[in-house]
């Protein structure tokens, strides 16, 4: 990153680069009908003659993509039009049954807003110039002699929110991208789930030098994954100074990026501008949203990442660098809540769900929302770790316990004592311990005696192992100290 | 206002459409016609009359984020041109994406 961060630096020319990010929405059916969203599926079996746009059958607007976009658009500081309008984007792809997708032209829900992503340093703030709702397409599967068209996709509902050209670099975009996908995550309007091409988005890219005007912009279309995404940018970026150093001439196009090779191509070279006869939707009624309606979507918005880092902070003066990781996922950041909010040592409960709960919610092949435990669990376990009742890798043992169907309701507390885990603070016991220890290992003994202080480690595991991990690390290193005092 | 076959041309393009060039002189000649019919609508007095994109004053026509069953497979396809007990099928097309 910072490799890419000084050849920009380095480079005459400035990137003006701007996103049109389409997110499918967490509705359980479609736009338009009751057809279930559901990824996958047997092809063609979530599919009515409502969504393949049959002679007859009218599009009926599912209440819920309205609030999603709404509450999308409060999200990202958005103005909400009081009146907007579905509009017929006109034009013809076996994608598309009906020959054209229902969108919103010059009234969409949202415009407006902003968003801070990180940049370097410090914080920016990307506009969102609006955000509007229309239906997504079918999905083409193309064989050797025809084209299979797959429904189950089409009609869902998407909200696509366009930026203002307010990013520079790669790493904007990345910043930009992770930063609304948190959002989108948090407020539960997308599942955002990018391997199932439910965020997708569009990069447009020119450059100019300082004080020229804009260069010419290209397109690229459908990156699915934020890595894709940076190297995209990175790789059109240079793509466009190199043809500008040499003396070339840049067109206006479309641009494929492929992820695997990685570098894009052409789609198609634009001469034209697009033209996609749009006209009102008739069969859709304007969309009014009013005060009270706003307000009432605005109660249901959780409290953002950003602000839930800021709050781990100062209140739990966790590090940035801790906040940052706990806060990725909403479903961990809420446990952390339940854990710390319970009064449990807040750095020992992000430890625990950092380290082994985030492994092992992996190695499962858990969605974190699935973790088998709630936040009181993770509260009695770091209190345990806290009190010096067990040792952190007795805590390890136990949270790999929690996983397991057996133990399933059992508290840490329990699990302890059925699996004698409980750590040895016993200060006597714990001193003649450590006497035979130093006794049957003299040339260590000696070797700190000299001078060499990282010797002890080597007698505080042979204590940890002489008590089967049980002994209290901490006190058996201070009794070692003073029985090794000169 | 007359349609040449320009336009013609350029909205078969966007439709995929074929035309020999009778027929594309056919279609301004005809489309001509019915523009400078609708076009009379134009001449009305419109001055202080709010547009109007709908025929009826509803607004917010919601249903309910509620999941039906969807139509049984071989019933969706059987009406289709071409399909494979799956799927619709078309003839091959370069992926415009």
């Amino acid at each position: 990153m910072a490799e890419a961060n000084t050849a920009a630096a380095a480079s005459e020319y400035k990137a003006v680069i701007g996103l049109e990010v389409h997110a499918e929405l967490a509705t359980d059916s479609k736009i338009y009908c009751g057809c279930s969203t559901t990824f996958g599926g047997e092809e063609n079996s979530h599919v009515c003659p409502g969504c393949l746009g049959m002679p007859g059958t009218l599009p009926l607007l599912n209440r819920k993509a309205v609030e999603y976009c709404v509450k999308a658009g409060l999200a990202l500081n958005c103005k909400i039009n009081p009146f907007s309008r579905q509009d017929r984007k006109h034009y013809f792809y076996p994608d598309l049954p009906k020959g054209f997708q229902v969108s919103q032209l010059d009234l969409p829900v949202c415009q407006n807003g902003w968003l801070e992503i990180k940049s370097g340093d410090g914080v920016k703030r990307v506009g969102i110039n609006r955000i509007h709702i229309e239906e997504d397409a079918g999905k083409l599967i193309h064989g050797a002699a025809d084209t299979k068209i797959d429904c189950n996709r089409g009609a869902t509902g998407l909200i696509e929110i366009v930026s203002e050209p307010d990013m520079s670099s790669p790493e904007d975009v990345y910043a930009y991208m992770e930063a609304l996908r948190e959002i989108l995550l948090y407020t539960g309007v997308s599942n955002c789930k990018m391997e199932e091409g439910s965020l997708r988005c569009d990069i447009n890219i020119s450059i100019h030098k300082d004080g020229e005007p804009y260069g010419v912009r290209t397109e690229m279309k459908n990156l699915n994954s934020l890595s894709a995404a940076k190297a995209a940018t990175a790789y059109e970026i240079k793509r466009q100074e190199k043809v500008l150093r040499e003396g070339g001439v840049l067109f206006q196009a479309t641009l494929r990026w492929d992820d695997d090779k990685g570098l894009n191509y052409v789609m198609r070279v634009k001469e034209h501008a697009d033209e996609y006869y749009y006209f009102p939707e008739p069969d859709i009624m304007p969309i009014v949203v009013t005060p009270e309606e706003i307000r009432l979507i605005r109660d249901t918005l959780p409290e953002m990442p950003k602000a839930r880092r800021e709050r781990y902070r100062e209140r739990y003066g966790l590090s940035e660098y801790d906040a940052g990781i706990l806060t990725v996922n909403k479903a961990l950041s809420d446990l952390f809540d339940q854990a710390a909010g319970a009064g449990a040592p807040a750095k020992t409960c992000a430890n625990l769900i950092m380290g082994d709960v985030a492994r092992l919610l992996g190695e499962k092949g858990l969605p974190p929302e699935q973790a088998p435990f709630d936040g009181s669990a993770l509260a009695e376990l770091a209190n345990l770790v806290g009190e010096g009742a067990i040792s952190s890798s007795a805590a390890s043992k136990v949270t790999e316990m929690l996983f397991e169907p057996v133990y399933a309701g059992k508290s840490p507390k329990a699990i302890v004592e059925e699996m004698d885990l409980g750590q040895v603070s016993d200060e006597s016991a714990l001193r003649e311990m450590c006497r035979q220890v130093v006794a049957d290992n003299p040339k260590i003994a000696a070797d700190y005696r000299g001078g060499k202080k990282q010797a002890i480690s080597a007698l505080v595991g042979q204590v940890m192992k002489a008590s089967q991990g049980k002994a209290n690390p901490g006190m058996v290193n201070r009794l070692l100290q003073e029985l090794l005092q000169p | 206002m007359a349609i040449t076959k320009d336009t013609i041309r350029q909205i078969a393009g966007l439709a995929k459409i074929g035309l020999t060039d009778e027929e594309a002189e056919r279609f301004a000649r005809d489309l001509s016609k019915i523009d400078t019919f609708v076009g009379q609508v134009a001449k009305l007095e419109t001055e202080g009359v709010a547009p109007a994109t709908h025929s009826v004053q509803m607004k917010s026509v919601y249903r309910d984020d509620v999941m039906i069953p969807s139509l049984p497979r071989e019933e969706l396809l059987a009406n289709a041109p071409e399909h494979d007990g799956s799927g619709f099928l078309t003839p091959k097309v370069l992926d415009e994406g």
